[in-house]
């Protein structure tokens, strides 16, 4: 595609109509201006391409499986752990990663820092897909996945955890699709759908902030069912809800630098002069608030080692595992993230960005798995139940890419036909 | 145009807000209710009488319509069973097991009856978000397959690790537990079927109360042959199923680490902030919207990223 776009004058499609003053018709705009020759082409040289087709190609009968004769069919059917990779990396640790929707349309549109809207499209599509895809984890973990709207109209349980997570997940789910459809009218050349939008958007962008702030509690409030299950230092009964909603914010933020990181480079084509003339300011603003949320998370941490008085349990071999999550996770990254705000270099913020992120996945994971149980036996996953976790992943990159290859996210839609 | 919409968009919010909490409310209300029911049976386990015949695990396979086990239960090699370290354990095809315990000192080994102990205030129940599970007048906790999603929190919650799930099914999978035989038995006052397969009187039935009292009596009348503590009168703020034994409890499997509070405790805090979170951030971001979007004067450019690290 960007050799491509050297060559064909028209392309990119940034804007309603051609050069001619005609419009694009929308298979046209599917195909990204392309003929379906030259479409198949660009896909088959890609060499990403080949390594996603290799992991739908066991992935996909995988998940025909698990549909077909049962979860046990690929995983360990563990009654010991009954939350495993689908839930521990595709729930607690997207979540965190998705937060960047609400913060970013929080900084825009509720503190009215307009210089962020540059990045703002992209923060709340890595949102909402990164919710969409929970859901999507979700659907392949539950046991009776056709009842996924049970808890909201057949049966309530509503003084349950899971309940709010549920509810706000769907909800929240609506507001981002809500704040992400003026990007989807411009592309279907119906800008004055927008107006629809406009009207609620400080509504859908409180009501953002409400529904994350809850629900990022919620996840790290449900590991506090099991205050004898979880080791300790991954447990802190009075600030769970907030070390998940506190990370939540690195996490999503990193999220969002590690993704504008990799369209930057990737997919340059794509990119409008407003988008790319702002991504270093962008990022470093960014990490700037990252890094403040790390030194609060830290300080959040630490105080609830003291209220809990677990000391002497950081001599133990848990102990430095948990000193090596936060090293590795959260103290690295944030004083990459300071280095590069006082430099004004934006590399080492995308490397402490990329850190970040994974250091949020870890953490989630250790929650979910690693150091639940940890007086029983270490859970090892089933093979297939990692693939399927990864074909799903791979799905979500699928996903994102077709969006951000066509939609404005990176890019001002044009209304009339202009040349790059 | 900055006045028109901010003030007014603000206005709706606000009032939006408010509504949608007002319907929102009884979310975090009903959690303290769970009512402890007076009358409620339970059944008094002695394992000091307990020989480990398993008939109670071939009852109990019988009157639920369990699937055959794949050794029979007239043999006694299962005990030394052992996946990943750990004896066994209820799963999707037995809702009760035995196990052995060797110990130094002792003449004959122990053996310990696993089920679930249908706890005063169910973790199960509090955690479940489609109120799938139920506490009974007479005590027992059943649970209804049929609004169950299968998400299977109710087995991160329960701290005695009982509800199994039925991972072999991909169209009518639902948790496996032991539900007090309610519908067969219990329901009409009859004893579970375990109890009454029980040929050493081992599992005594009775009314949780009454239970209490008698098992005091056994530890008194027969002082030094038991350890002076009934499991389960207090732990994870009691159950029906109550324990006594000659040895130390966490000698012969039991938790006793477990608090006496209930599960649920340990999520109130958290529940105790939602109507707070509802109620308070429409007015405070509301406001921070007002505040920081005032004037359209244009501001300094100077870096301000505090807006995200809140």
């Amino acid at each position: 595609m960007k050799t491509l776009t050297g060559v064909i004058d028209h392309l990119p499609i940034s804007g309603s109509n051609k050069t001619d003053g005609t419009s694009w018709t929308v298979k046209e705009r599917l195909l990204l201006g392309l003929t379906v020759d030259q479409y198949l082409q660009q896909m088959r040289r890609n060499p990403l391409n080949w390594l996603l087709f290799a992991i739908f190609a066991v992935g996909l009968p995988l998940l025909l499986q698990r549909y077909i004769f049962g979860l046990g069919s690929v995983t360990h059917a563990s009654n010991d752990y009954p939350w495993g990779l689908f839930l521990g990396f595709g729930l607690f640790g997207m979540v965190p990663l998705s937060a960047s929707g609400f913060l970013l349309g929080t900084t825009v549109t509720l503190f009215g820092r307009k210089d962020f809207h540059p990045i703002e499209r992209l923060a709340l599509l890595n949102g909402l897909l990164g919710y969409f895809f929970a859901v999507v984890y979700l659907a392949v973990d539950l046991g009776m996945p056709w009842r996924l709207a049970y808890p909201m109209f057949v049966s309530l349980g509503p003084a349950a955890v899971l309940f709010l997570v549920a509810w706000h997940v769907a909800t929240y789910l609506s507001v981002q699709i809500a704040e992400l459809l003026p990007a989807l009218f411009e592309w279907l050349a119906r800008p004055a759908w927008k107006i629809y939008i406009k009207r609620i958007t400080l509504g859908l962008t409180i009501a953002g902030i409400i529904l994350s702030t809850l629900h990022q509690g919620a996840l790290g409030a449900l590991f506090n069912y099991a205050p004898n299950k979880l080791h300790p230092l991954w447990l802190s009964i009075e600030f769970q809800w907030i070390h998940f909603l506190c990370s939540a914010v690195f996490g999503g933020l990193s999220m969002v630098i590690v993704s504008s990181t990799l369209i930057s480079t990737f997919i340059p084509w794509r990119c409008g002069r407003d988008f790319s003339e702002n991504l270093d300011k962008l990022t470093l603003g960014m990490a700037k608030g990252a890094s403040y949320a790390m030194i609060t998370y830290l300080v959040i941490k630490l105080v609830a080692l003291a209220h809990d008085n677990e000391w002497e349990l950081l001599l133990t071999g848990w102990g430095m595992y948990y000193l090596l999550e936060i090293g590795i996770g959260v103290v690295l990254p944030m004083f990459l993230f300071a280095k590069g705000v006082r430099d004004e270099a934006v590399r080492p913020v995308r490397i402490a960005a990329f850190i970040a992120v994974v250091g949020i996945v870890w953490n989630r994971l250790n929650t979910a798995i690693v150091c639940f149980n940890y007086q029983m036996y270490q859970e090892v996953p089933h093979w297939k139940e990692l693939w399927l976790t990864v074909t799903l992943y791979a799905l979500y990159f699928v996903v994102y890419r077709f969006i951000v290859y066509r939609l404005p996210i990176v890019f001002e839609w044009q209304k009339s036909p202009v040349r790059q | 145009m900055p006045e028109k919409t901010t003030r007014r968009t603000a206005l709706k919010t606000g009032l939006a807000a408010t509504i949608a909490t007002l319907f929102l409310r009884p979310k975090a209300g009903e959690s303290h209710q769970l009512k402890k029911y007076p009358k409620s049976m339970g059944v008094l386990v002695d394992l000091g009488r307990c020989v480990g015949c398993r008939s109670c695990e071939a009852a109990c396979n019988a009157e639920q319509n369990l699937p055959p086990p794949e050794r029979p239960f007239t043999d006694l090699d299962v005990f030394a069973e052992n996946e990943h370290g750990q004896q066994r354990r209820t799963d999707e095809n037995r809702y009760t097991v035995v196990n052995r315990y060797e110990l130094a000192g002792q003449e004959h080994p122990l053996f310990r009856k696993v089920q679930c102990n249908h706890c005063q205030e169910p973790a199960c129940l509090s955690s479940c978000f489609v109120n799938a599970y139920t506490k009974t007048p007479e005590g027992a906790v059943i649970y209804d397959p049929d609004v169950c999603v299968g998400c299977r929190t109710c087995m991160i919650a329960c701290p005695f690790y009982i509800p199994a799930f039925r991972y072999s099914s991909a169209f009518s999978p639902r948790i496996q537990k032991c539900v007090f035989c309610y519908d067969t038995r219990l329901k009409f006052g009859k004893p579970p079927a375990c109890v009454e397969a029980c040929p050493q009187e081992a599992l005594l039935f009775g009314q949780r109360e009454e239970l209490i009292k008698i098992g005091r009596r056994r530890i008194e009348e027969n002082s030094g042959k038991y350890v002076d503590h009934i499991y389960g009168e207090y732990e994870a703020g009691g159950t029906s199923w109550l324990y006594l034994s000659p040895v130390p409890f966490d000698q012969v499997g039991f938790n006793t680490e477990l608090p006496h509070e209930p599960i649920l405790d340990s999520v109130k805090n958290f529940l105790g902030i939602v109507p707070m979170v509802l109620t308070i951030w429409p007015a405070l971001f509301a406001g921070f919207h007002l505040l920081a979007t005032r004037k359209e004067q244009p501001r300094t450019t100077s870096e301000q990223g505090e807006e995200e690290s809140r």
